[in-house]
């Protein structure tokens, strides 16, 4: 029973060290903007949109969707990650909606950030906190 | 030709002069003696639609006494804003007269002494008397409820939430939305929603595995008052799965998708809705950033925060409401909605004096049934308190020492953590201490006491974690519930700090020793959200605890320093 207890209860600990403090952005991320961009310095804003929480629910599966009208690429990167690249979505000439949504898992409160390659050789680039947390204490 | 913007501002000239006739205006005197259900009620009605909000009941079904909050720090943006304001401050912005009967229904000094004075807030009886005198004047007017309404008491527990139900439903609401009801269950949750006689909403309550919006709780419901085609958008509170166990209800993913409000809002204009309501159990900042956010809601009638103010906040052209909790109040807005356009309102905060307001014989023998299986067993006096007893505020409340130091003796703990929840009444000095009054400050589904073993590394990451979901400049990365309160644990903390750097100097209070990032503390505390959380049920250990003391007295708590505030 106390095993039982201290098991449930040392696991959350495991989960909590990890998601406690803010994540530094690691120099992997900006290598990889770095390489997708061709090291153009992109600024926020444009024709992207990231949709991600404010505060993950479960930090091992955090959904999250990107849109850009005139995209042929999204970025996808978790900066505060080990391995920051989540995904690369590219989308054909055809393409009718150039959308995606997937799951990512975060190793700790980081900004994902998503960045678009026009059609037209321009870029857009969008971010967003996520916070994960342990909670437990909302009244 | 008059703009909206001169017209909203007109009605808040309006607002003010009512608030000054209805609030804060009556001498202590007059109050103590003659203070009377018509005067609560005075309402000169306007427009052509009224809104009645009630919020964050936490089954308080009968009249009890609330203590506001002394400390209510805000951060950011909100620093020094409501409901960030408190005490003689919060008096003096509002012209409220020290004595009056606001002074003691919305701020808490002399509480103990007005208390004695004006008597016990509450009640549905009482509640459901004021919404009956609205629907004498406005008999369409809509009820809404902002959630927190089936958790909180000895008979909500015992009944998983039978008993809220049952009594709400004799109100006749016209639409709700949710937080703590979930920590009933999903099972139980579905079970009583899908036998609710009115919608049950929420925007942002979704399917957890399609990420799709959730069947059983609709975004909105469209009404028809007043000639008026009013839309209501529910928002449950978004950060369930976070501050309650998500286990509970796995089923199920909230957060706050102000993108889909904004399209909910989009779709109900399109569709021809004159008037937008959010129902809203966000909290008051996350209501305020959100109506900066989301453009076309009208009105938001805002909980979760258990602030209560005696006027609306206007945030571009959105007015907010704030109803406060437990029971004590009812707000009224009447606005008036043409041509598609709300054009004014006016708006009353009802406190409910118990002793003032006549209960409602229908809705009091629906209390009454659902109390009596309960009675004998919730009505034993366990003990007698010296102090009083409160919780509200953001660190340690009385009742917050008194579990602490439950948890400390009967658990052999070096130190206890009880969670920062804004709900729970308060007790008078030389009040008896009854099964219910403890049950009223922790019934919950998920109540079991620990202890376990954490290193002051630990200690201070769980710490830093929740300073940072009361303190975090943004609103949307706040849950808003108050700091964990401690026992045996004393530190400092710097508002203006990140996370991570918040708190320092933390002290085992029993020794006065640094805590020591190595070291092995023993911690009792409750309200886990890890699912197998193991031990007694923390409303048994706070009552063993009051029988050995018979009457319990709480020294003054200075054991946390706050800087920045």
């Amino acid at each position: 029973m106390e095993l039982t207890r201290r098991n449930a209860l040392l696991m959350g600990a495991g989960a909590l060290v990890v998601a406690g403090i803010p994540f530094r952005v690691s120099a992997a991320g900006e290598d990889a903007i770095a390489a997708f961009t061709g090291g153009a310095d992109v600024a926020d804003g444009g024709d992207i949109t990231l949709t991600a929480p404010e505060i993950a629910e479960n930090g091992n599966t955090v959904p999250i969707e990107v849109s850009s009208e005139g995209a042929a690429e999204i970025l996808v990167l978790a900066m505060g990650n080990p391995t920051p690249g989540v995904a690369n979505f590219k989308f054909g000439k055809l393409a009718a909606s150039r959308a995606a949504s997937t799951r990512i898992r975060l190793a700790g409160t980081q900004d994902v950030v998503a960045i678009a390659k026009m059609n037209d050789g321009t870029f857009a680039k969008a971010s967003s906190t996520v916070k994960v947390t342990i909670g437990g204490c909302g009244g | 030709m008059i703009s909206r913007r001169d017209f909203l501002q007109s009605s808040m000239a309006a607002s003010a002069i009512l608030g000054a006739s209805g609030f804060g205006n009556w001498s202590r005197l007059a109050a103590q003696q003659a203070l009377t259900q018509d005067q609560l009620l005075q309402f000169d009605t306007f427009g052509n639609v009224s809104l009645i909000h009630v919020t964050d009941i936490h089954a308080q079904l009968k009249p009890i006494y609330f203590r506001e909050p002394s400390i209510n720090i805000g951060v950011g943006d909100n620093r020094g804003k409501v409901p960030h304001v408190t005490g003689a401050d919060f008096r003096k912005m509002y012209g409220i007269n020290d004595g009056s009967p606001s002074h003691y229904a919305l701020s808490s000094d002399d509480f103990t002494a007005l208390a004695q004075g004006y008597g016990r807030v509450g009640g549905l009886d009482r509640m459901a008397t004021v919404i009956n005198q609205i629907r004498s004047d406005r008999p369409d007017a809509l009820l809404l409820d902002g959630g927190d309404t089936w958790h909180g008491s000895y008979t909500c527990y015992h009944t998983q939430g039978q008993d809220m139900v049952d009594v709400m439903n004799a109100l006749k609401p016209d639409a709700m939305t949710f937080h703590w009801e979930f920590t009933l269950g999903s099972e139980r949750v579905n079970e009583l929603v899908e036998g609710l006689p009115f919608a049950a909403l929420g925007q942002n309550i979704f399917d957890a595995e399609w990420d799709e919006p959730a069947e059983l709780f609709p975004p909105y419901k469209f009404f028809e008052r007043g000639g008026v085609k009013i839309a209501v958008i529910g928002q449950a509170f978004p950060y369930m799965p976070i501050a309650n166990p998500g286990w509970m209800f796995p089923e199920y993913a909230f957060g706050i998708r102000d993108e889909n409000m904004q399209e909910m809002v989009d779709e109900v204009r399109a569709q021809g809705a004159e008037l937008v309501v959010a129902l809203s159990h966000n909290g008051f900042d996350v209501d305020k950033k959100m109506a900066t956010i989301v453009k076309g809601i009208d009105v938001i009638l805002s909980g979760h925060t258990h602030d209560a103010l005696p006027e609306p906040v206007t945030v571009g052209e959105t007015i907010i409401v704030a109803s406060g909790s437990n029971g004590k109040f009812v707000s009224r807005v009447d606005l008036d909605v043409r041509d598609g356009k709300m054009m004014g309102f006016r708006h009353k905060l009802i406190p409910i004096f118990s002793d003032v307001i006549a209960p409602d014989a229908e809705v009091a023998s629906v209390i009454n049934k659902v109390r009596a299986p309960y009675q004998e067993a919730m009505g034993e006096v366990i003990g007698q308190t010296g102090s009083l007893l409160y919780r509200r505020g953001n660190f340690n409340g009385t009742w917050d020492d008194l579990i602490c130091d439950a948890l400390i003796s009967e658990r052999e703990a070096d130190i206890a953590l009880s969670p920062g929840v804004r709900w729970g009444p308060s007790l008078l000095p030389g009040q008896d201490i009854t099964r219910e009054d403890i049950w009223n400050v922790t019934s919950m589904t998920y109540g079991k006491a620990y202890r376990t073993e954490m290193t002051g590394e630990f200690l201070h990451v769980v710490m830093e974690d929740v300073a940072d979901n009361l303190f975090n400049p943004d609103p949307y990365y706040q849950q808003g519930g108050d700091m964990v309160r401690t026992g045996g644990l004393g530190y400092r903390l710097d508002i203006t700090k990140p996370q991570g750097e918040r708190i320092t100097d933390m002290t085992l209070l029993k020794t006065g020793e640094k805590i020591g990032p190595a070291k092995t503390y023993q911690v009792a505390g409750w309200a886990s959200v890890n699912e197998g959380t193991e031990g007694p049920q923390i409303w048994d250990v706070v009552e063993n605890h009051i029988r050995k003391q018979g009457t319990v007295t709480i020294d003054p708590n200075n054991s946390v320093e706050v800087i920045g505030a």
